[in-house]
């Protein structure tokens, strides 16, 4: 069975209210922590956990909050990024629905760690019942002097708040989170330089995602050692993985790091196999941003190595046959999938949501989202698809932002993978013209 | 000062510099194209992407190659840095795709566009774009929009440069006109429809690097070529006074401000001085005006 370490507890009934999360060992960590440890042991503990962002790139946590600037006289601030609106994610929501506590005292450890007597959640504007939730938890946690003034009766004092989106996926980006927050248009800033240095204000800010914030009360209660005996090798620790598509059992799932994918899809603890005994064609392992695999590379290496759910063994073979961890938005899709269909909705996603600011990405989502709209309403022409590959070319790595990339990788990869679809819906129009048409394996009629 | 190497060409800078004005100050012409970044205006530059380059060595201390292209006009110079411009192929192929970008839904009307012969866009696509495009769909186009008497903007020409922002923003005082909308829907304009008036609101044409902002009392007067661009100045109390006028024989057909050898303005002028002096009397003209050495205008001129 599995650990559980971000939603340890989480069954218990009114675990959502202080008293319940207290008497189960809640804000122990704060109490550790601000009792018998200084900010910089917290930061080691982080580090040593070897804990990364789970907000999809996997960078390391310890290492990022080295980086944030401690000389400068300015105020620092901690900013936790639950604007979770990358298409096959919901696993934010679904810890901060649960255990809301979990979150705060999560932050309520890392400001003392980082210094930061402000600190905000941004949260997507369509969660506004959690905002609420969210805030009802600081409430509580300031009338037991948890936050607030003085926590613990100690020096050290944390204003937290919660801060909801307009709903728009750019504001996920953490620098377009950071012009949001103060107001202005959510437009990605330049990097350098990076938060660390000149973030909210421009003054130095750490920025993490709630699955992140939320694992560090573990780690400081624990020790960053115990956490890092967790998962495999550079992937420590549990995950949440939010499960969707044609499984049995669609759900947020807190997986150990290093579970090997066939037995995350078929077991019954967690995905139960496919839906009405199809089988399996194709697996967007991390949120619709990264690139699709078709099931004989999900499941295994191009070396025909069984494939974990870590960071390194999804991401093996690169992007010609590999893919990667994310944001773990693990959405399945069985054999009467359409691709060309599917990845005409994330193009037409990756359109809407571009903020226009830097061109290639603003003019060539555009491109591609109509040209995919051709080929899969029966209109394409055969140089379509090389065309969709090049214009993919022109816009991966020349953005202000990895919109830009994450744009391109579905409709590359699908391209790479599933080429022989988009050929066959050129070829056969007639076949496709059914909106709610089925993909027909070639060779069936 | 700090030693960069561009395109194997060794030169000296002040620290700060960035790449683009290193390139500039090795020769202009041969500098990365830039369209959105503008020396006078804080914060403008980044957007375009045309002026991508890739920085095969970031310092001796750091021998490694910037993972991706890197934006000249905003990148900072190191000491050791080592850069590759017109001779990297995969930053002319970038650039190209860049420019099919900015084109895809551009209407190319040059024929009917006052801007023609001054255009930036034009000058781009002639020097680092493609001959064809596969683009096919159809071109964006915008509802017209009024924003007054002295200014006519025309959306579907505008490449989303941002720099009439930021002259509004850092120029003008309070700002009347954004950015609206988001993506390939984001558009030039007042919200609420309303006339952009104030001292400096005609840099904004200025600063266009195509034909969306143009002097409406100069509108399809004439070619921009058959015009002869002059220096001049007149004491003004609100501002510089020095201009360029463009006569047909003694009339000023229109006034616009100075640039410098890569066509960024070098100095704002009012709304008195580019509207409402339009005669030869009120103005001291020193001599032929310098022109931006791919203007078309320079084939009727002798630049001085
Ligand atoms: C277009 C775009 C959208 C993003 N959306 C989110 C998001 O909704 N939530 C999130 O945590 N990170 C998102 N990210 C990643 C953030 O920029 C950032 O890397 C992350 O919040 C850092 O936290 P972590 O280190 O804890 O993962 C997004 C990135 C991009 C480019
Ligand atoms: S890549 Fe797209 S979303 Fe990111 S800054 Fe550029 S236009 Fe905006
Ligand atoms: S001039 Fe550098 S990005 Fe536009």
């Amino acid at each position: 069975m599995s650990r559980k370490i971000l939603l340890e507890n989480g069954d218990i009934s009114g675990i959502d209210q202080f008293d319940i999360y207290r008497q189960h060992g809640g804000y122990q960590s704060v109490e550790k922590a601000i009792k018998t440890m200084t900010p910089l042991e917290v930061v080691d503990e982080v580090k040593k956990s070897g804990l990364r962002g789970r907000g999809g790139a996997g960078f390391s946590t310890g290492m990022k909050w080295s980086f944030l600037d401690r000389k400068s006289d300015k105020p620092r601030y901690l900013v936790c990024n639950a604007d979770e609106s990358e298409p096959g994610t919901f696993k934010d929501r679904y810890l901060m629905e649960k255990i809301p506590h979990r979150l705060i005292e999560g932050m309520i450890v890392s400001s003392y760690a980082l210094g930061a007597s402000r600190a905000y959640i941004y949260i997507r504007g369509e969660l506004m019942w959690l905002a609420k939730r969210l805030e009802n938890a600081i409430g509580e946690a300031k009338a037991h002097g948890l936050l607030g003034d003085n926590i613990l009766g100690s020096d050290y004092s944390l204003d937290l708040v919660v801060h909801p989106g307009g709903g728009a996926y750019i504001c996920g980006e953490e620098s377009a989170l950071l012009e949001s927050l103060e107001g202005k248009r959510g437009y990605p800033r330049l990097k350098p330089p990076f938060p660390a240095i000149s973030g909210l204000y421009g003054c130095p800010t750490v920025i993490n995602n709630v699955e992140s914030i939320a694992a560090v009360p573990w780690i400081v209660t624990h020790g960053g050692e115990e956490y890092s005996k967790i998962g495999i090798e550079k992937s420590s620790g549990t995950k949440l993985i939010s499960a969707s598509g044609h499984i049995n059992r669609p759900g947020v799932y807190e997986i150990e790091l290093g579970l090997p994918v066939e037995e995350f899809i078929y077991s019954d603890a967690y995905c139960g196999g496919i839906r009405n005994g199809r089988t399996l064609k194709a697996v967007v392992a991390g949120g619709s941003s990264v690139p699709i695999l078709p099931a004989e590379l999900i499941l295994r290496t191009a070396a025909g190595i069984p494939r974990l759910m870590t960071y390194e063994s999804l991401s093996d073979g690169g992007f010609q046959t590999g893919t990667m961890l994310g944001s773990g938005g693990f959405i399945v899709m069985d054999d009467t999938t359409c691709i060309v269909r599917n990845t005409w909705n994330f193009a037409r996603f990756y359109h809407h949501e571009s903020c226009g600011q830097c061109s290639p990405c603003r003019e060539g989502t555009g491109w591609m989202e109509k040209v995919l709209h051709r080929i899969e309403h029966g209109h394409g022409t055969p140089k379509d698809i090389d065309l969709l590959v090049d214009i993919a070319k022109k816009i991966e790595g020349k953005t202000i932002c990895a919109l830009g990339d994450a744009a391109a990788w579905p409709i590359a990869s699908a391209i790479r993978h599933f080429r022989h679809e988009f050929e066959y819906h050129i070829a056969h129009p007639d076949k496709i013209t059914d909106p709610d048409h089925v993909y027909q394996p070639m060779g069936t009629k | 000062m700090v030693k960069i190497t561009i395109d194997g060409i060794e030169i000296e800078v002040a620290a700060g510099t960035t790449i683009l004005d290193a390139a500039r100050q090795i020769n202009p012409e041969t500098a990365p194209p830039a369209m959105c970044f503008h020396s006078k205006l804080e914060g403008s530059g980044g957007k375009c992407r045309t002026c991508l380059v890739k920085v095969t060595k970031t310092s001796p201390s750091n021998p490694r190659p910037m993972p991706k292209l890197a934006p000249s006009c905003r990148t900072f110079v190191e000491d050791g840095m080592e850069v590759e411009n017109n001779r990297s192929e995969e930053v002319l192929e970038a650039r190209k795709g860049v420019v099919e970008l900015l084109l895809i839904n551009h209407p190319l009307d040059c024929p009917i566009c006052d801007q023609a012969g001054e255009c930036d866009l034009q000058n781009l696509a002639f020097e680092h774009g493609a001959e064809t495009t596969d683009y096919q769909e159809e071109r964006r186009r915008f509802p017209a929009k009024a924003i007054g008497d002295l200014i006519q903007l025309q959306m579907n020409r505008c490449i989303l440069c941002f720099r009439c922002v930021y002259v509004a923003d850092q120029l003008t005082d309070g700002r009347h006109h954004g950015v609206l909308g988001r993506g390939d829907s984001s558009e030039i304009g007042t919200y609420i429809e309303a006339a952009i008036d104030n001292d400096f609101s005609g840099n904004m044409i200025d600063v266009c690097p195509v034909g969306a902002l143009t002097d409406r009392t100069f509108r399809f007067k004439s070619r921009v070529w058959f015009s002869k661009p002059m220096a001049a100045h007149r004491t003004c109390e609100k501002c510089c006074g020095n201009a360029v006028l463009w006569l047909k024989g003694n009339e000023i057909l229109r006034v616009s401000g100075r640039r410098n050898d890569v066509g960024e303005v070098t100095e704002f002028i009012c709304n008195t001085c580019r509207f409402d002096t339009k005669s030869l009397h009120l103005w001291e003209v020193e001599g032929p005006a310098r022109i931006s050495r791919d203007s078309v205008i320079s084939q009727n001129h002798t630049p001085s």
